[in-house]
């Protein structure tokens, strides 16, 4: 009996494993893998449709939080179990390009024809490198200014002066000038009072998204970029340029926001967290974000809006960072992966993302799209979107070598200067020559 | 079965299980084959290969190359290991003593006032909880502005403090988290302890005269010592290694303040693309420095020994 049970078992096992087989034979399913919880549904309908289209092709997204989701590629390279296919980031392409992990599509970009041009200008170009290209654009952000709609009309200020307010490093602007109206002390008094108390504040008129380590997208690097100055000398530079004075006296100015002003919560209270969380509590008027992020903040329990950048010396400038599909050279179904990329670089795809309007795709119509999308729903993301239409209004996010090791010579710097453990003219040279001599 | 076909028929030789059983130290192995397999290929052949890996340059995914004492020289010089070394060392020095008094207090308490299993199962409920969801919840609860824990310490007036933001508490606080995960569990152990001390010699003493502080310094604390022991070395072991509530709470910041040493080998590799030489040198350099600290701790408070036999 015992026997003739377990020869059963057998039987079931062996016939499970060999239509298993058979299976995979015919079908293959892609693992593919982001990081944004919010763009999960309309990528899962991209993969849907792209099922449709290739009924052998089948598409498993997995989801992992950013701060896992580097770790868990680094280790699937090395365990021989990353995903087929990924979303990849300008900070961390070249590091995976050094280790020899990612698949060179130009070749395959060239057999199949495959238009690159589509695509908004500048983006299919950072994913390039001597000839090379690691990915294909799926979409592109810019950063604005996110304001409490609440909070500025009991404050009498009209979010119309975001449309022609100016900043310099030197004494801020009017964009200082706004923040200051902005923020209020226990006695009633606004920041731009003599008798404002910076010691007491019940309201503050912005929130910095932190002090940004090596990059600043949404923090300084829209203001240092308007004095006229560069992260380094190029893509793929092999010079930084953070002892320049117009960054210096552009990140005191970003720290000096809370520690000399007294306008903005303290890098203390910011950074565990987050700008985000702290602006949704509902007493902080302003503060800067990437596009990515506008979902989050119209769930915000009050009604918010979005502003243009200040204008500095040098004009309006917002970082324009894309993200793109990546093939792990590791892959066992390279056509399929490349298939299921080329699907997600198209207007296919592109058009359900914009329609979905998570965040605004690579290719412009399919942008103009999201930005409709929102339109209908009464939400104006006209800020982030005429930005990057802008002659000039963009500059693109600083892709070179050693990025981990620049991150975390410069995290620790700018920690420094807004706790106010050090001024940014003390510890961004040294920083900058530490940097400088990875090279 | 093979015990009973044995007694059935005494001509055929004794089964192989039966021989295994009738040898108690082959039996003995047999039971520990499985730990001592997982230990093998997890621990110490990991272990040995880290040390051959420290003389190499290598990042697991091209080939090796071996690069002599290198790796320990650039250790050596970097500023940020030897920062990181030193902060671990105030986290061992907030944790542990803190941590293992607390332990005693409750555990003596709980000898006193109450035997109930709820009681202790309520006190080790900190150290089932994995560690990450007690690293978000502390991160919430000690958050400056929206964290229970700082309106709390405003509204009686201590005022707010910066907790994990603050490069001067940052350290302080997450030895404080997991203070407050371990104590109850090191409680129990300290407990267990105290349940081998024969009740006869307590009465001896009262008997004699002594009160309860002399009965604890004379009695109770010597005769813990083999336990006490086995906790501070177990938890000076695990207190060097803190990297969870740090990897969740602080990610090594602000400026750098709670990078301890295991943070730091996890940025070579995380960081620093797979620098893999460079992560087992400073995690040789870490054994090392365990080894040396497990010994002086075991020789200085003779751990294998108990002073029970001298009561009798």
């Amino acid at each position: 009996m015992k026997h003739r049970s377990s020869l059963f078992v057998l039987l079931v096992v062996a016939l499970l494993l060999s239509v298993s087989a058979v299976s995979a034979q015919d079908a293959v399913t892609i693992r593919y893998v982001l990081w944004d919880t919010n763009q999960l549904p309309a990528y899962q309908q991209c993969a849907d449709a792209f099922t449709a289209a290739n009924p052998d092709i089948t598409v498993s997204i997995e989801q992992l939080g950013w701060d896992d989701y580097w770790t868990a590629i680094t280790t699937g390279f090395i365990s021989g179990d990353a995903p087929d296919v990924f979303t990849n980031h300008l900070a961390k392409y070249p590091e995976f390009v050094a280790l020899e992990q990612l698949v060179d599509l130009q070749p395959l970009v060239e057999r199949d024809g495959v238009a690159t041009d589509i695509y908004y200008p500048g983006l299919a170009e950072l994913w390039s490198k001597d000839g090379a290209r690691y990915g294909l654009p799926k979409d592109w952000d810019t950063i604005a200014v996110v304001y409490n709609s609440d909070l500025l009309a009991a404050a009498g200020v009209d979010p119309a002066v975001m449309a022609d307010w100016t900043w310099t490093p030197e004494d801020g602007g009017s964009f200082l000038e706004t923040i200051a109206a902005l923020t209020l002390d226990a006695n009633g008094n606004n920041g731009l009072s003599p008798d404002f108390d910076k010691t007491n504040v019940v309201q503050y008129g912005f929130v910095p998204d932190t002090m940004g380590g090596a990059y600043g997208q949404t923090q300084w690097s829209a203001l240092a970029v308007s004095t006229g100055w560069t992260f380094n000398n190029g893509v793929w530079g092999d010079e930084y340029y953070y002892d320049d004075p117009r960054f210096i006296d552009t990140v005191q100015f970003w720290a000096d926001l809370a520690l000399e002003y007294g306008y903005a919560p303290s890098f203390e209270e910011v950074t565990s967290l987050g700008s985000s969380t702290l602006f949704q509590a509902g007493n902080i008027a302003m503060t800067m974000n990437g596009s990515w992020m506008i979902g989050t903040f119209l769930s915000s329990e009050f009604p918010v809006g979005f502003g243009r950048l200040p204008a500095g010396p040098e004009g309006r400038k917002s970082m324009f960072n894309g993200l793109a599909d990546s093939i792990w050279v590791g892959t066992p179904h390279l056509e399929e992966s490349w298939s299921w990329v080329k699907f997600l670089g198209s207007a296919d795809c592109q058009n359900i993302i914009g329609a979905s309007g998570v965040v605004f795709p690579a290719i412009p119509e399919a942008a103009g799209m999201a930005q409709q999308m929102r339109a209908d729903a009464g939400v104006d993301v006209s800020a982030f979107v005429d930005q990057a239409n802008e002659d000039g209004g963009t500059f693109l996010f600083p892709i070179a070598d050693y990025a981990g090791e620049i991150s975390t010579i410069m995290n620790e710097a700018m920690d420094a200067i807004g706790l106010g453990i050090s001024k940014a003219a003390d510890v961004l040279p040294a920083a900058n020559a530490e940097i400088n001599d990875l090279f | 079965m093979a015990a009973i076909r044995v007694t059935a028929s005494p001509l055929v030789k004794p089964s192989l299980m039966s021989r295994i059983g009738n040898n108690q130290a082959l039996l003995g192995y047999l039971f520990i084959l499985p730990s001592l397999i997982g230990f093998i290929a997890f621990f110490a052949v990991p272990a040995i290969r880290s040390i051959f890996i420290s003389f190499q340059e290598w990042n697991l995914l091209t080939d090796a190359k071996y690069v002599g004492l290198e790796n320990y020289q650039e250790l050596f010089a970097d500023d940020r290991f030897w920062r990181s070394l030193q902060i671990t060392v105030t986290y061992v020095l907030w944790n542990i003593p803190l941590q293992t008094v607390l332990a005693l207090g409750i555990a003596l308490l709980m000898e006193r006032i109450s035997n109930s299993p709820l009681l202790r199962g309520l006190l080790i409920l900190p150290w089932l909880m994995p560690n990450v969801i007690v690293a978000m919840l502390f991160v919430w609860l000690l958050d400056p502005t929206l964290g229970l824990i700082n309106i709390f310490l405003q509204n009686i007036g201590v005022g707010q403090q910066g907790f994990f933001g603050d490069p001067n508490q940052a350290i302080a606080s997450i030895a404080g988290v997991n203070i407050w995960r371990h104590m109850g569990y090191t409680a129990i152990l300290i407990y267990a302890g105290l349940k081998t001390i024969p009740k006869s010699l307590y009465e001896a003493a009262r008997v004699d005269g002594a009160n309860g502080l002399v009965q604890f310094l004379r009695i109770t604390l010597p005769l813990l010592r083999p336990v006490l022991v086995f906790v501070m070395v177990t938890s000076v072991i695990g207190s060097f290694q803190i990297f969870d509530t740090i990897a969740v709470a602080t990610e090594g910041g602000p400026a750098g303040a709670t990078r301890t040493i295991i943070v730091y080998i996890y940025e070579q590799v995380f960081e620093r693309r797979i620098n893999m030489g460079m992560a087992t040198a400073a995690s040789v350099v870490l054994f090392l420095i365990l080894v040396s600290v497990t010994i002086v701790q075991i020789r200085s408070f003779r751990g294998n020994q108990s002073d029970l036999a001298d009561y009798s």
